[in-house]
């Protein structure tokens, strides 16, 4: 190999891919080390990066000072019955619109997609009237109902991969006349089930990282959400870096578990976007 | 088949065959769940708001008819136009930022180096990061003192501002936030820079033409459509702006008003939250959230009409 082939294939990307890995992960560790200093450590100067000695029992503290165990319990409820609702309603609209012929299905169609470039802030205040007349402010209804109905986003994922599965799956079963529903109940759901995943995991992360809805939807504190609890910290004890960071921590630890475990699941929703027509 | 023969030929109604009637209803049961929601939580919402804004409502009192006067008096408010100027700011400076990044990291990750995947791996791992968590951890590492911007500032011999407390610099400390979690944009980018045949880049190679010029007559035609998306995607998100702000702004504990030194950080959801939520001017914000969606029609109206100069579709 030449030394100009070599710097071009080899050099080149690694040098960049490990300049860029830095500003990556320095953020990462910056909080991991930061989370396991003790309070004079954290206003040092100059600044040392990694803690003298690891001060684990800050993590017990930021537990001890906030009812962390008891937010997570909240949310992981909301993140749950958003998932079954997900699930139940956006594969059969995505069904609807994919492989039923109906004269509906182009303009279900495009509507799904209009809604999705369509500003929330629109809907905020009236339905922030409809569920305060309903009397479920204060009540995870507000954050979960939407799930039911399915959303857009979901529905368009779903469509894109119900269009790769072949039609003669589902003839065949036609011809030996199975109804639709057992068609979708017992052919397509099945096959469904790497993108049904995929909208588990979405729907878990966009429930267990939304910050807006319950700072609206959830006032008092015994109901709040990990989002609202590590906020709440922040207003209250914001100059505790250690523990701060702590906590920040401790929120983030579901996400990065998640992702490791569900990666080729990210990587389709990646994938999902390149046949966008 | 018998059925859908005599279907065809014997039960028309209105010009439908029995075949094409029953299609219809399927497809309606099937769709009932979002059709339902959609007219519930999106229809409805959406007239209704139109509404509220030509009234005054505070919640407890029934709404008083005003017409025109909320958009009167948002024509009259400082607010108003602090935070469609921190918006646009943010949408026509940092939406490019943040796409191009993303289009430059999807590129370096579509190296064929080994270890590629791990690199992978690293650059999405900030993009799962819940943003209030990452809001957070960026308050400490812009922090002026102790944080690790400053503190490598500062060993490169470079001036270390005060980014979040300095007006001038909030703005900025956000899109280097944004450009951390680039790697949720750069994934849709990768997946459909694999799809680009490598023949285009090899036929190049042979004529001689260099990188930048593969980069825009082939990857940025290649990619135009995600591009697009992209682009429109980005700027909805700009116009929707909050808990970063929310976050980096320190809350409600600035006096009870949101929006960060100098208001810098006080974008349109921003301000469009706190006249609702805070100050229960459900009239005054509807007419926000109405004033919000004309912009963002215009914006994308203008976006799509402009992109037919520059977004190829294969095939066409």
């Amino acid at each position: 190999m030449s030394a100009a082939k070599l710097l071009r294939t080899r050099i080149f990307p690694h040098t960049m891919l490990i300049l860029f890995s830095v500003f990556f992960l320095f953020p990462f560790v910056w909080l991991v080390f930061t989370s396991l200093k003790s309070p004079n450590e954290i206003f040092e100067l100059p600044p040392r990066i990694i803690p003298a000695s690891f001060q684990w029992s800050n993590y017990k503290a930021a537990f001890e000072t906030v009812p962390f165990g008891h937010y997570m319990l909240n949310t992981l409820v909301i993140c749950v019955v958003c998932i079954i609702g997900q699930l139940f309603a956006a594969p059969l609209v995505a069904y609807s619109i994919s492989r039923i012929p109906w004269v509906g299905s182009k303009i279900i169609f495009a509507i799904v997609l209009a809604t999705m470039i369509l500003p929330s802030q629109v809907q905020l205040i009236p339905q922030y009237i409809i569920f305060a007349k309903l009397g479920w402010i204060n009540t995870i209804l507000p954050l979960t109902i939407g799930a039911f109905f399915g959303a857009p986003f979901y529905i368009f994922l779903l469509r894109q991969f119900l269009l790769g599965i072949p039609r003669e799956l589902s003839e065949a079963a036609k011809m030996d006349g199975a109804s639709e529903f057992r068609i979708y109940a017992q052919i397509i759901l099945p096959t469904l089930k790497p993108a049904l995943a995929t909208v588990a995991l979405f729907t878990f992360v966009g429930a267990y990282t939304d910050f807006m809805g319950p700072l609206i939807y959830l006032n008092d504190a015994a109901k709040w959400t990990l989002t609202l609890g590590l906020q709440g910290f922040q207003q209250d004890h914001g100059a505790q870096w250690e523990k701060l960071m702590a906590a920040s921590t401790i929120m983030a630890i579901p996400m990065i578990l998640l992702y490791f475990f569900g990666q080729k699941y990210y990587m389709q929703s990646g994938s999902a976007f390149t046949g966008f027509k | 088949m018998k059925d859908s023969i005599s279907g065809q030929t014997s039960l028309r109604r209105r010009g439908w065959t029995r075949r094409e009637w029953h299609y219809f209803w399927l497809g309606l049961i099937f769709a009932s769940p979002w059709i339902i929601g959609f007219l519930i939580f999106t229809v409805y919402p959406f007239f209704s708001s139109l509404y509220f804004s030509l009234t005054e409502y505070d919640l407890f009192n029934a709404p008083r008819w005003v017409g025109m006067d909320n958009y009167k008096a948002i024509m009259k408010d400082h607010n108003f136009y602090k935070s469609i100027s921190n918006t646009l700011f943010m949408a026509f400076i940092s939406v490019p930022i943040t796409l191009f990044s993303s289009l430059l990291i999807a590129m370096l990750l579509n190296f064929k180096v080994k270890g590629i995947n791990y690199y992978r791996t690293i650059f999405y791992l900030p993009a799962v990061i819940p943003s209030v968590a990452s809001a957070l951890l960026w308050t400490w590492m812009l922090n002026p003192d102790f944080g690790l911007v400053n503190i490598f500032l500062r060993w490169a011999g470079l001036p270390d501002p005060a980014w979040l407390l300095d007006p001038q610099f909030t703005k900025p400390s956000l899109i280097l936030m944004g450009l951390w979690g680039s790697g949720a944009g750069a994934l849709i980018f990768l997946a459909a820079l694999q799809g680009v045949p490598q023949t285009y880049y090899e036929a190049a190679q042979v004529d001689g033409a260099n990188w930048w010029h593969r980069f825009w007559k082939i990857t940025v035609p290649a990619l135009s459509p995600i591009i697009l998306f992209q682009l429109i995607m980005g700027l909805i998100g700009a116009f929707q702006i909050f808990t970063e702000s929310y976050i980096l702004a320190g809350g409600k504990s600035n006096g009870g008003s949101l929006g960060g030194p100098g208001q810098s950080l006080l974008f349109y959801a921003v301000n469009l939250y706190q006249e609702a939520f805070m100050n229960l001017k459900m009239g005054y914000a509807s007419a926000l959230a109405w004033i919000l969606f004309i912009i963002v029609m215009l914006i994308t109206l203008l976006v799509l009409k402009t992109s037919k100069r520059w977004v190829y579709y294969g095939g066409e």
